[in-house]
């Protein structure tokens, strides 16, 4: 069993009278891929939202630690302490719920893709991954400072940034596309490059949401392989919401359901697979009926 | 109408119209024109002598009307479908070598032309008539594609739409007059100075303005150009008040004034006095700062920053995403812009000697936020260009007597002169809808720059 990464602690979202989430806890571990499965409307991408400092929670505690896992017993003092982050030899915990969406992405580095792709249309597919590693860069440049008077070492930090744009440009098979526009990319490759994106800022934790809507099944198992490959070679723990069943199932470490913004299941995909609770909420049928309305549809 | 119009000329791209169609579409204009006109134009109510009211017909101005839309659909069948046909084929087509090597070499063209354009003017028309085509063409213009690169990075790059950039302007200007006239200090000394106090005020409205988009950071920003306005009109005891400030110092040549007296320019050098070397050197001077902020334009692009100002145009969501402060990102945006109409400033209160409120309406605003449309959002060639095209246009056509020559001496053409440079105005958006420059020149590239169509990139709509 992994070190948890991600705490989430009774997350609840109210918009006016919704509640979207509804005392949310769970777990993300390092080095695994956490599903987060659900009906439609059921808060999944709020969840999202409220993590990478998108959207304030109502109510809830998110812990997020780097480095050494003894980190998690500083969540009392941080939380009575009213900061945003605690720094120790070994490594820095941070409260999520207490940061601003840009130094979630910088600081406690969660990255994030959007359900509905947001690139950078009219950018070049390079000059995406470049923005991606804005912070580093715009700091090798001095702040623009030196950069415009041509000193400093902004070269080779340019260089070294194009270089690992390249190696994720390889990582999803968009070499060849590179000096193209982003917008002008088809669907699928879109997706490949937010993906792609998202992993030049140097993430912790990856925040895919439905990175399979929309694909073939080609492109699906090239999917599942990329996300794999995030999580065994650049130790990146994975958060994935997604629709589809195959690839949910496949790479998943631990998945999460949620229905109408409550956790109904919680465990390994053999385990939630079968969960009669989770089974129903799927079909849009109450637990017991669970049973007729199988039988009717195999027969 | 329109849209079958374009694809049946597409599959017969080069010579043939379909007759049958533009003949249709003719008889379908005809009859709209009588639906719409008839009464409207054919019958007229008036009311005669004793006070009843009597329908009059008015049939002969009705076919005129008729003639008219029949004709205007005519035209578009025969003439303008086939060109948007021809023009849409060609827009498919990868650009030609020809324009390649245009665009190659007409920046280094371009950067000579200026540099000898006094000389230029000198040896055309003398030096009694140079000084108005160095002035009132060379330094004008000058001026404004200064203005236009400024309000560049902040609708061009960072897609943040401002209707008050005239504001940094007048702040530039008042800036140097006021501390010029009480300080005593140089030209060159206050330059940053009023550059520095205008990115300051850029700030200010940078502040108030972070959470709003679109058409009401225009809404606000248009304000505030009105608010630095109506201060500069109200605080009389700085500025003046409408009266203005006059007896601006005029900058020197390291020291050496332009003046008469025996220590000016003209007498350090032995030259006979003429006002035209102050008019070269304001020339060069404005120059010089145009070639400086190109310089840094196209540096800041390259790098971090400007790439970020334009990822913020694209997706501004998507930034926040991956660690980039918007706020300082816009911040920088409205700074640096700031500076730049700052630097512009301080050089017309120093070239003009007097300034007032009436130099820095909104009027002026539009015509540089025109500039930077006209050019093609984001570019820097392209607003060069288009300044030239606006200015010049304008001056230009400040002496249209040889208008009198093909209307007639009754014709009086300062009356059309807005009038004509609205239209052509309407015709360049027509003809080059996403600006004279339609393309975005990546910043960064792997193997190939290519050139990405304006269509994909985003326009500043905050
Ligand atoms: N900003 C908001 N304001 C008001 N209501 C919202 C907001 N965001 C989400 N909601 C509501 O919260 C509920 C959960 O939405 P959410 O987008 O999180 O669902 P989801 O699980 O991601 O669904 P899907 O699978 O369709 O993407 C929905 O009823 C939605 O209408
Ligand atoms: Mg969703």
């Amino acid at each position: 069993m992994n070190a948890p990464l991600l705490r989430v602690e009774h997350l609840s979202m109210r918009f006016g009278g919704l509640v979207a989430v509804n005392d949310l806890s769970f777990t993300a571990e390092a080095n695994s891929i956490t599903a987060l499965i659900g009906p439609n409307g059921a808060g999944k991408t709020t969840v999202f939202n409220c993590i990478t400092g998108f959207y304030k929670p109502t109510t809830g505690r998110l812990g997020l630690v780097h480095g050494d896992a003894a980190m998690w017993d500083d969540l009392e003092t941080i939380t009575r302490r009213g900061t945003r982050s605690l720094r120790r030899p070994g490594g820095i915990l941070y409260l999520l719920e207490r940061m601003p969406d840009y130094l979630v992405a910088r600081h406690a580095r969660v990255a994030r893709t959007f359900q509905n792709i947001r690139l950078f249309p009219g950018l070049t597919v390079l000059e995406n991954l470049l923005v991606a590693q804005h912070n580093p860069l715009n700091r090798a440049s001095g702040y623009a400072l030196l950069g415009v008077l041509g000193i400093g070492g902004y070269r080779k930090a340019e260089r070294a940034a194009i270089e690992k744009a390249c190696y994720w440009l390889e990582a999803v098979d968009l070499m060849s596309r590179a000096d193209d526009p982003a917008g002008e990319l088809p669907y699928g490759a879109q997706r490949r490059l937010e993906i792609a994106r998202a992993m030049c800022t140097d993430p912790v934790l990856l925040c895919l949401d439905e990175p399979a809507a929309g694909l073939n099944p080609h492109e699906k198992a090239d999917l599942n392989e990329l996300i794999l490959t995030v999580r065994d070679k650049h130790a990146t723990a994975v958060l994935l919401i997604e629709h589809d069943m195959a690839v949910v199932m496949e790479i998943s470490d631990h998945i999460i359901v949620l229905d109408y913004g409550l956790k109904i299941a919680d465990g390994a995909p053999e385990d939630v697979r079968n969960d009669a609770k989770v089974i129903a909420a799927y079909l849009g049928v109450a637990e017991q009926e669970v049973e007729r309305v199988q039988a009717e549809v195999a027969g | 109408m329109h849209n079958r119009q374009t694809s049946i000329a597409v599959q017969t791209p080069v010579a043939g119209v379909d007759l049958a169609s533009a003949g249709k579409d003719a008889l379908f204009s005809g009859l709209l024109a009588v639906g719409l006109f008839l009464p409207l134009i054919g019958f007229k109510t008036v009311t005669n002598i004793r006070n009843e009211l009597i329908l009059e017909t008015r049939f002969g101005l009705l076919a005129i009307f008729i003639a008219v839309m029949v004709a205007a659909s005519l035209v578009n069948s025969f003439v303008i479908a086939p060109w948007r046909a021809r023009r849409a084929v060609r827009e498919r087509a990868p650009a030609s070598r020809l324009a390649g090597v245009l665009s190659k070499y007409f920046a280094p063209f371009a950067l000579g032309f200026v540099l000898i354009y006094p000389a230029l003017v000198f040896g055309l028309v003398g030096s009694t008539g140079a000084t108005k085509w160095i002035d009132n063409f060379g330094i004008q213009i000058l001026i404004y594609v200064m203005l236009g690169f400024g309000l560049n990075i902040v609708v061009g790059l960072a897609g943040l739409l401002d209707l008050g950039y005239v504001a940094f302007y007048a702040v530039g200007a008042y800036s140097y007059a006021l501390l010029a006239q009480t300080f005593g200090l140089s030209f060159f000394a206050l330059l940053p100075v009023a550059g520095i106090l205008a990115a300051f005020w850029g700030m200010m409205l940078g502040f108030p303005v972070l959470r709003l988009r679109g058409d009401y950071l225009a809404i606000v920003t248009l304000a505030f150009g009105e608010i630095i306005r109506l201060v500069l009109i109200n605080w009389v005891p700085v500025t003046n008040g409408y009266a203005g400030i006059s007896g601006v110092p005029r900058p020197s040549f390291f020291g050496i004034p332009f003046n008469a007296s025996d220590d000016g320019f003209a007498a350090t050098f032995g030259l006979p006095f003429s006002p035209i070397y102050r008019t070269i050197f304001l020339y060069y001077l404005i120059l010089a700062l145009v070639l400086l902020t190109a310089f840094v334009t196209l540096r800041l692009r390259r790098l971090p920053i400007g790439r970020a100002w334009e990822a913020l145009r694209e997706d501004e969501i998507a930034c926040r995403s991956l660690g980039i402060n918007t706020t300082t990102t816009k911040l920088t945006a409205f700074a640096t812009g700031a500076l730049f109409g700052g630097f512009a400033g301080s050089f017309f209160a120093a070239r003009q000697g007097f300034i007032s409120p009436e130099s820095f309406t909104f009027m002026e605003s539009a015509t540089v936020l025109a500039i930077v449309v006209l050019g093609g959002m984001g570019s820097t060639m392209g607003v060069a260009i288009a300044a030239v095209i606006m200015i010049g246009g304008t001056e230009i056509l400040r002496d249209l007597d040889f208008l009198k020559d093909i209307f007639g001496p009754d014709f009086d053409p300062t009356q059309y002169r807005m009038l004509l440079f609205g239209l052509a105005m309407v015709l360049i958006m027509v003809w080059k809808p996403r600006g004279l420059v339609a393309t975005r020149a990546p910043s960064a590239f792997l193997r190939e720059r290519k050139a990405i169509g304006r269509d994909l990139v985003k326009e500043g709509h905050g």
